[in-house]
């Protein structure tokens, strides 16, 4: 596998969530990743998505932007919204901070992104939106050549 | 669905199937909080044994009935015997907590005693 590219847009609905998941790990299955990396990824893309509908629209519509690449072995997962924004991202992506205890978040969701895939960047602008990336090696593509 | 109840005793016993994300928490949490109050329950049992995938709104779900059954002097337990779903109670510090069985019949008589 050398290159690989989609891009998707869907409306901020919490039955999306699912459908995000089933996407990327439907794109992702060319790489051969095993179970494991398969869960990792499924997950950090549905905190990636939820944070885009609960925080970017605030349970509003709005459209995310989701872009998958595939580069040899790695993939790399991009999620856009075009939301409020974060004012500070290093306090956002603290381990159980979250900006909405009212709604029972655990302010888990970028600590889970970072621990299950390699690489995590948050670029966010107030009132412009919110990108998240995020990469991970796919080992065992690797040991099936 | 992407969930069922059940009442053991004063245990309700929540079976989640599938994937437990945000949109499952919240189509759940108020019918097991008016379960738990309208049956005049003591703890609550979550089986998590049957889900494929768990994020952080499941963490957020649990913390939140951990602070419900607390306040009426009951327990909250987990039922898990999936690693993926371990690897995120494990990550979330549940565990300092919460008591985490791996079959529901331990975590009933457990409750019993």
């Amino acid at each position: 596998m050398d290159k690989n590219y989609m891009k998707l847009e869907f409306l901020s609905r919490s039955n999306n969530e699912s459908f995000a998941r089933v996407v990327v790990a439907a794109f992702a299955s060319q790489l051969d990743p095993t179970l494991v990396e398969l869960s990792d990824i499924k997950t950090a893309v549905s905190e990636a998505v939820t944070n885009a509908i609960i925080h970017g629209y605030e349970l509003g519509d709005g459209i995310i932007i989701l872009e998958v690449t595939i580069d040899n072995s790695i993939i790399e997962i991009q999620v856009l919204d075009k939301g409020k924004g974060i004012t500070d991202v290093e306090q956002a992506m603290e381990p159980f901070y979250t900006s909405k205890p009212n709604l029972e978040r655990s302010g888990m969701g970028f600590t889970v992104m970072e621990t299950f895939m390699d690489e995590l960047i948050v670029e966010s602008t107030k009132d412009i939106g919110t990108k998240v990336i995020m990469r991970k090696k796919i080992n065992s593509s690797i040991d099936k050549e | 669905m992407g969930y069922t109840t059940e009442i053991k005793r004063r245990n309700l016993i929540v079976h989640f199937y599938g994937e437990l994300d945000h949109h499952i928490t919240e189509k759940s949490r108020l019918f097991i909080d008016q379960k738990y109050k309208d049956n005049d329950l003591k703890n609550i049992i979550i089986d998590l044994t049957q889900l494929t995938l768990m994020d952080s709104s499941g963490i957020g779900l649990v913390m939140g009935r951990y602070k419900l059954v607390n306040s009426n002097n009951g327990e909250i337990v987990l039922i898990s015997s999936n690693v993926y779903i371990d690897r995120i109670i494990k990550m979330s510090g549940l565990l300092k907590i919460i008591e985490v069985y791996t079959k529901l019949e331990d975590a009933l008589s457990k409750l019993e005693r």
